[in-house]
């Protein structure tokens, strides 16, 4: 097929005038009865055949064209009295107020519009935009004249009823402008002067705002749907019509007949309200039109507008074929590239195979197993193009007429590659490209590993699988889109993939200097890294062969890669500056040896630039970094299942000592409490500067408290054993911090609501528990108990007050956040970065003279700089001692 | 000495401390610029005669600013404004 191509050199925008309207109708619609007695579309109805075809089998008494390929065609209502647009009451509204009620030119002098007209057409071929403004501006100086420079009438002002009523504020007082009136006072506008109230008179005359023929659009606009019932309900804008074709008809009858004045406005002022409503229902100081049952119509705005709308849910955004959705679940046994599909999705999703010489009988097996066993296929295409269904066909005799040339649509099957993506879709990382492996089971399974990316978790979450079906998205999606080339995240140029909550503990237990593994073990952990190589010399020969953690991981490690820096663990009494430091938190690789330190969620989680992994991924690529996370990350799981780790409520417990230090501490911390308030209230208190008297007291008692539970949290620190199960978890970073320790061991805190103590409630208290204007700590929300002991009936109302606040805010930050990045999108989508380092519009305009003001991709950048001089010099000369 | 065109001059706002330095780029230096770019004198970013630092420089319509500005990333970047009236 040869179609012939065409450039659109530009489009123009103008109004339907009633010719036009008429010359496009196929029918006049005078009756709002839709069927007759046999349900057969009546002649001059809403649903009169002429306006095209629609259902299967139907020919078009207009073009002749069946329901498939009749375009539709327009039809006219003739109102029996104009009404005016809704879509236009602004510009009529402008037009009004800058003509002249009696003769229709701008109410300017005659000289200063033909400076304009010249003006006007010169700026709008080089600044459109200017163009725009001197409408304005010369709108604005119109509507101020009060008699007209042309015929001398004297001008009243106009108000405009929102939305769409015009009146005169006459000295009589205020007369209605009917749409007859106004209409007429449009006509009268030169065509000239139309030109300068920035209308195109050729396309777009001002008169033609106000509508006398109303066009009808096509069934296929407005189809009817037929219930299970047999009843037929008719489209929102058909319901819409037949009310507007309704009151003009009976409008015409009761001009026709002579009827008073009265009884013909009061019909008018319906056929304006029923087409107003039609355009938009959702106007502002008039009553929605409402379906029979309660239902509010749908306009033709309505039908645009809004994230359902045509442009946001229809046009920028669409359902599509070739995906699926379910729910995730974790599979630490699959690669990160990987994702686990059902055979059920697998056998639904297809991929457009062609038969070559080379896969012919791979295609035939295919076509043998058919739609229902995997791997098969659902379709065959012959080479004419005809599509064949398997489900209905003799798969045998396709198999065997199978020749190069066919194409044939099999399942999914292992190796493919698909598009995997997690809503909201926030930034790049959330669609990422994965090699499919299919599986038994009803979910898609990912590896642990790529929940930060996607922020994924398996409370229920879902996810949403797409399969690019040319060579060209499937090669783009391999080369571009798979996961191990998003392990560094463009935002700060870290590693986003990598180790969470067991990995971190995991890896920390590992490497710690207590692990001492057994040659059993370091097989058993070696087979699941899938390690094939030697084993490394024991660190201890005797009295036994032990090897520590440190040597496991460091045979995973490139062999020329050194690193050192500080582990997250180094904190306290563990920290380490150097790596002359015993407490084992200061990591030390060299030569692809862990030598000294642990690994914890600074060196192998996500999200933590210039870690151990960022290096080894910058240092030794994107393959290499993946196969270390599908092996070494492997043996940290492998090792935590081995050794077992678990929390109990022991691993809170504190020691009467370190009780009664903590009681100690919150008994002073109240006795300063009181005696703030008692300063208060003999008015000694000292406000600070800017602060009332109040707002000093409530900033200093917060201030007692919280560094009451500082110095609590150091207790509990100092008394905890650092390798409780908990603490440990803390200290790497798997999870918790030490806040959570001390609120589950020691004591809540304080409570607050909106960053202030909590003090509503009842009136001058929270509870009925508390004297009237208690200000102490225990009235206002200071809870003494910790989860371990357990909160009293009181301190749980606190709490949960503070509770409801974090919710609260997290579901308000949600929406907004989220609008703010659709803004933000919108406005920034089409900048590009040229070859020449400026950001660009696509117009060429520039943005910024060089791409972030110094050209750096942070992706492929040391923290924000082009290089890390010392990374390079150490790499360049060998470990410096 | 910068002439302001209006107004009584209560201090000079080129000397704020806040203020990046600007000035007027003499117009062959400007065809050179804007050849380098690759652009039209209208697709550099835009700043209006009556901006306060323009009417400080006495720009006129048509004329081109360079502004050294202070960069968190790169330190200090040269940027050019092309002046427009209005």
């Amino acid at each position: 097929m040869v179609v012939e191509e065409k450039i659109i050199k530009s489009i123009r925008f103008g109004i339907l005038s009633p010719d036009e309207i008429r010359r496009m109708s196929v029918t006049a619609i005078v009756t709002s009865e839709l069927y007759d007695e046999d349900g057969r579309p009546i002649q001059g109805g809403l649903m009169d055949p002429r306006l095209g075809a629609v259902s299967p089998g139907q020919i078009c008494p207009t073009c002749g064209n069946d329901a498939k390929t009749c375009p539709g065609h327009f039809g006219h209502i003739e109102l029996a009295r104009p009404v005016i647009h809704v879509g236009f009451i602004k510009h009529i509204y402008d037009i009004l107020r800058s003509t002249c009620r009696r003769c229709g030119r701008i109410k300017l002098p005659e000289a200063e519009l033909t400076r304009y007209v010249s003006l006007l057409r010169k700026l709008k071929e080089r600044w459109p935009l200017l163009a725009k403004m001197l409408v304005a501006a010369i709108k604005k100086r119109a509507s101020k004249v009060m008699v007209c420079p042309h015929c001398g009438e004297r001008q009243y002002k106009i108000v405009l009823e929102k939305p769409y009523n015009f009146y005169e504020e006459r000295p009589e007082g205020k007369v209605f402008l009917n749409p007859l009136e106004v209409r007429s006072r449009l006509e009268r506008v030169p065509d000239e002067d139309a030109e300068l109230l920035g209308l195109d008179p050729k396309e777009a005359r001002p008169e033609w705002m106000v509508l006398t023929v109303l066009p009808v659009p096509p069934i296929h606009v407005r189809p009817s749907i037929v219930l299970e019932t047999g009843i037929r309900a008719e489209d929102d804008l058909t319901h819409k019509l037949a009310d507007i074709v309704r009151t003009n008809e009976r409008l015409r009858e009761l001009l026709d007949a002579g009827a008073p004045q009265a009884l013909i406005d009061e019909h008018w002022m319906l056929l304006q309200y029923h087409v107003a409503t039609y355009f938009d229902n959702e106007l502002p100081r008039i009553p929605v039109a409402r379906h029979r049952s309660g239902r509010p119509l749908k306009g033709l705005a309505q039908r645009l507008k809004g994230k359902e709308g045509r442009f946001r849910g229809n046009l920028s955004g669409k359902r599509v074929d070739y995906s699926a959705r379910t729910v995730i679940s974790p599979d630490p046994y699959i690669s990160i590239n990987e994702v686990g599909v059902p055979i059920e999705i697998a056998k639904v999703l297809t991929v457009r195979m062609p038969v070559t010489p080379w896969n012919i009988e791979e295609a035939r097996r295919y076509v043998l197993n058919g739609p229902d066993k995997w791997p098969g296929a659902n379709y065959v295409i012959t080479p004419e193009g005809r599509k064949i269904d398997l489900r209905y066909a003799d798969r045998k005799k396709i198999a065997e007429s199978l020749a190069p040339g066919w194409y044939v649509e099999r399942h999914l099957r292992d190796g493919d590659i698909v598009l995997f993506n997690r809503q909201p879709s926030l930034h790049r990382m959330s669609m990422m490209g994965h090699i499919v492996k299919v599986m038994p089971g009803k979910t898609f399974r990912l590896n642990l590993l790529v929940c930060p990316p996607y922020n994924a978790d398996f409370d229920g979450d879902e996810m949403n699988l797409h399969v690019p079906r040319t060579e060209e998205a499937q090669a783009e999606a391999r080369e571009l889109m798979l996961v191990q080339y998003h392990i560094l995240s463009p935002r700060y140029g870290g590693p986003i993939i990598g180790g969470l909550q067991d990995y971190i503990s995991g890896a920390y237990l590992l490497t710690i200097k207590a692990t001492l593994l057994t040659k059993e073990d370091v097989a058993e952990l070696l087979a699941a890294g899938g390690y094939k190589g030697e084993l490394p010399e024991p660190a201890i020969l005797s009295p036994k062969v032990r090897w520590t953690g440190k040597q496991i991981v460091s045979l995973f490690l490139p062999k020329d890669f050194n690193f050192k820096g500080k582990a997250r663990v180094s904190s306290g009494i563990f920290a380490c500056d150097n790596e002359f430091c015993l407490n084992d938190s200061y990591i030390v690789i060299k030569k692809g040896e862990l030598l000294l330190g642990v690994l914890d969620k600074k060196a192998i989680g996500a999200e933590q630039p210039e870690n151990m992994m960022h290096w080894l991924v910058k240092e030794y690529g994107t393959d290499f970094a993946r196969k270390l996370y599908d092996t070494l990350f492997r043996v940290f799981i492998r090792f935590i299942e081995k050794r077992g780790f678990t929390m109990t409520i022991d691993d809170v417990a504190l020691p009467r000592e370190a009780r009664e230090e903590v009681k100690k501490i919150i008994r002073e911390a109240e006795q300063e409490v009181y005696r703030l308030i008692e300063l208060y209230k003999q008015g000694k208190l000292e406000p600070i500067p800017g602060r009332t008297l109040e707002e000093t007291l409530e900033m200093k008692i917060l201030d007692v408290l919280s560094a009451a539970r500082k110095k609590v949290e150091d207790i509990v620190v100092n008394y905890l054993d650092p390798f409780n199960n908990v603490f440990i978890m803390a200290r790497t970073g798997a999870r918790g911090n030490e806040l959570n320790i001390t609120q589950m061991a020691a004591l809540l805190g304080q409570q607050s609501v909106r960053g202030e103590r909590i003090y509503r409630g009842y009136r001058d208290r929270y509870l009925p528990h508390f004297k009237p204007g208690d200000l102490g700590a225990a009235a206002r929300g200071f809870v003494y108990s910790s989860f371990y002991d357990g909160l009293s009936p009181i301190e749980v109302f606190f709490h949960a007050a503070g509770g409801r606040e974090g919710l609260v805010d997290t579901a308000v930050r949600t929406s907004q956040s989220g609008y703010m990045q659709r803004r933000l999108i919108n406005a920034l989508q089409d900048l590009r970065v040229e070859y020449d380092g400026t950001t660009r519009l696509p117009d060429g305009t520039i943005v910024q003279f060089v791409y972030g003001e110094d050209g750096v991709d942070p992706m492929k950048s040391a923290h924000g700089k082009a290089v890390n001089i010392d990374r390079e010099i150490e790499r360049v000369i060998g470990w410096r001692i | 000495m910068p002439k302001s065109t209006k107004r009584k001059k209560t201090f000079n706002i080129l000397e704020h401390e806040l203020v990046p330095k600007h000035e007027i780029v003499p117009p062959e230096e400007a065809v050179k610029i804007l050849r380098e770019l690759g652009v039209r004198p209208e697709q550099l970013p835009w700043i209006r005669v009556t901006d306060p630092v323009a009417r400080m420089l006495g720009a006129k319509p048509g004329d081109i600013i360079r502004i050294y500005r202070k960069s968190p990333t790169a330190g200090e970047i040269v940027v050019y404004r092309y002046v427009v009236g209005y």
